[in-house]
């Protein structure tokens, strides 16, 4: 479903992504892992069609997002880092936005969308409020739902949980690992748990490159008996 | 293109979730109006019955407040990370900048509308010209939204808002100048007449002076227009990049 060639992007002389390649098929969930600036978010920034590459390229569902960039936008569900979303709109009125974007007209269908994003993301008791006023982890909970709203084939979750109490990361994994049956899913984490809980294959990232692809078992193999975060320090340092 | 709309409704009543719009509003009638009565609008001695003396002033007055309007259009965008949201949403680069541009460009004409009542008081002290009220309004909105299409773009240039705010207002203010007499009389005694006319035919206040005349001049139209579409076709441009 989502198919990443030789993606290289270079800012000055550094190279924040530097020749990553993997693929991702419908069913999998993908969990992406490196230290700070390792270059997860350029990588899906590169996918999602926000950013250009310098070379390689990122297909979803065949597309190539170089030559028909809205054909890949249409497919993909995505939460930048942070959560980016209007301040001065109320949670409503931005869903609301975002499902008529998404190409549902009909007030009926409408309101159906966003009534069942905000039901999934339990962010119905703040629907009136303005998106500035929410804390942290409810205006992640609205990135999320709005990712979410046209169910797409294709999720790109760039720190999905951060910010979310324990009740709600275990709420957005639950979510995440029952919708990914059809879809084709990758997301971000700095929670080496979180990928042992629901990813079906891991990449861990340093400095623009892949230093391991494997399944999460597999990468707990390698040091039998060694806590994850020692594996992760060893692989990349 | 079915994609503006929902772009276009969500900017238009953007400017109306904060109080930027009402200050905006209030702001700019207060300034018109007591241009015109001022010494220097003579509103009252003129004499006539016209709005020759309010819409004088438009030129001068846009080059402030229109890029007040425009900074905000992708700087805001940028800062707040929102761009990121927006440009991976279905929606082509094109579709964005015309659904954000006709929003502001919208809003600005509600704002030159919002004068109306100037006419009706002129309507009750004499007879004016219909005539020449409708195409002085229509050349105060296309002169708005030449004034857009250049804040629109500076503003797609920078994520900070005063930045973008000079910027515009430096471009905007070079083509006002363009016309003044004084300058294009410098400009005569360096360069050639043809090429100082030329120059100085890019000056907003020369096409928007014969509107305030009742003359609706093809090539004036088409002025604003190009110059909208050109700035229009660089925001792309300089989104993409
Ligand atoms: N616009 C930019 N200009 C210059 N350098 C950039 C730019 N964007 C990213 N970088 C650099 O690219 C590298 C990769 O950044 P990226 O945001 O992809 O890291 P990340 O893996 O998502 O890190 P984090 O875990 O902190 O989110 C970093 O070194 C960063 O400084
Ligand atoms: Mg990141």
């Amino acid at each position: 479903m989502i198919e990443v060639k030789g993606l290289v992007k270079t800012y000055g002389n550094k190279h924040a992504v530097d020749g990553i390649t993997f693929t991702v098929k419908r069913g999998e969930i993908l969990g992406f892992l490196g230290p700070n600036g390792a270059g997860k978010s350029t990588t899906m920034k590169m996918i999602t069609g926000f950013i250009r590459p310098d070379a390689g390229t990122a297909t979803v569902g065949g597309i190539d997002v170089a030559v028909d960039p809205v054909g890949v936008k249409r497919q993909l569900g995505y939460l930048p880092e942070s959560a980016p979303a209007y301040p001065e709109m109320t949670v409503e009125e931005f869903l609301r936005f975002i499902a008529e974007i998404r190409g549902f007209r009909e007030t009926s269908e409408k309101r159906a969308r966003v009534e069942h994003v905000l039901g999934l993301t339990h962010l119905a008791s703040v629907r009136t409020q303005t998106i500035e006023t929410l804390s942290k982890g409810y205006k992640q909970r609205v990135g999320f739902a709005q990712a979410l709203i046209h169910n797409p084939p294709a999720l790109v979750l760039d720190e999905p949980t951060d910010g979310l109490d324990p009740n709600q990361k275990n709420e957005v994994r639950t979510l995440i690992r029952n919708m990914a049956a059809e879809k084709a899913v990758i997301l971000s984490t700095h929670i080496l748990e979180e990928v042992e809980a629901i990813c079906t294959r891991v990449i861990i990232i340093a400095s623009g490159r892949i230093v391991a692809d494997e399944t999460p078992s597999a990468l707990r193999a390698r040091q039998p008996g060694a806590r994850l975060d020692e594996i992760f320090r060893a692989l990349t340092t | 293109m079915s994609q503006i709309r929902p772009l276009f409704k969500r900017e238009f009543l953007g400017y109306f979730r904060s109080p930027v719009a009402y200050v905006f509003l209030i702001a700019f009638l207060l300034i018109s109006v007591s241009l015109a009565f001022s010494r220097y609008g003579n509103f009252f001695k003129a004499g006539t019955a016209s709005l020759e003396t309010y819409f004088l002033f438009f030129p001068w007055l846009f080059m402030f407040i229109v890029p007040a309007v425009g900074m905000r259009l992708w700087s805001e965008e940028k800062r707040s990370g929102t761009v990121e949201l927006l440009l991976t949403l279905p929606v082509t680069t094109l579709e964005a900048v015309l659904g954000k541009f006709l929003a502001g460009w919208a809003f600005l004409t509600l704002a030159v509308l919002l004068s109306f009542p100037m006419a009706l008081t002129v309507a009750f002290l004499g007879d004016p010209d219909w005539g020449i009220i409708a195409s002085t309004y229509l050349g105060a909105i296309l002169m708005a939204g030449a004034y857009l299409g250049i804040c629109a773009l500076t503003s797609a240039l920078t994520k900070n808002q005063v930045i973008s705010f000079i910027l515009s207002l430096a471009a905007c203010a070079m083509l006002v100048f363009l016309g003044l007499s004084s300058f294009t009389t410098t400009l005569e005694s360096f360069l050639p007449v043809g090429i100082a006319d030329v120059v100085s035919n890019f000056s907003f206040v020369t096409h928007f002076d014969a509107f305030t005349k009742g003359i609706v001049d093809p090539k004036d139209v088409a002025f604003f227009l190009s110059l909208i579409g050109f700035t229009l076709f660089l925001n792309v441009v300089a989104l993409e990049r």
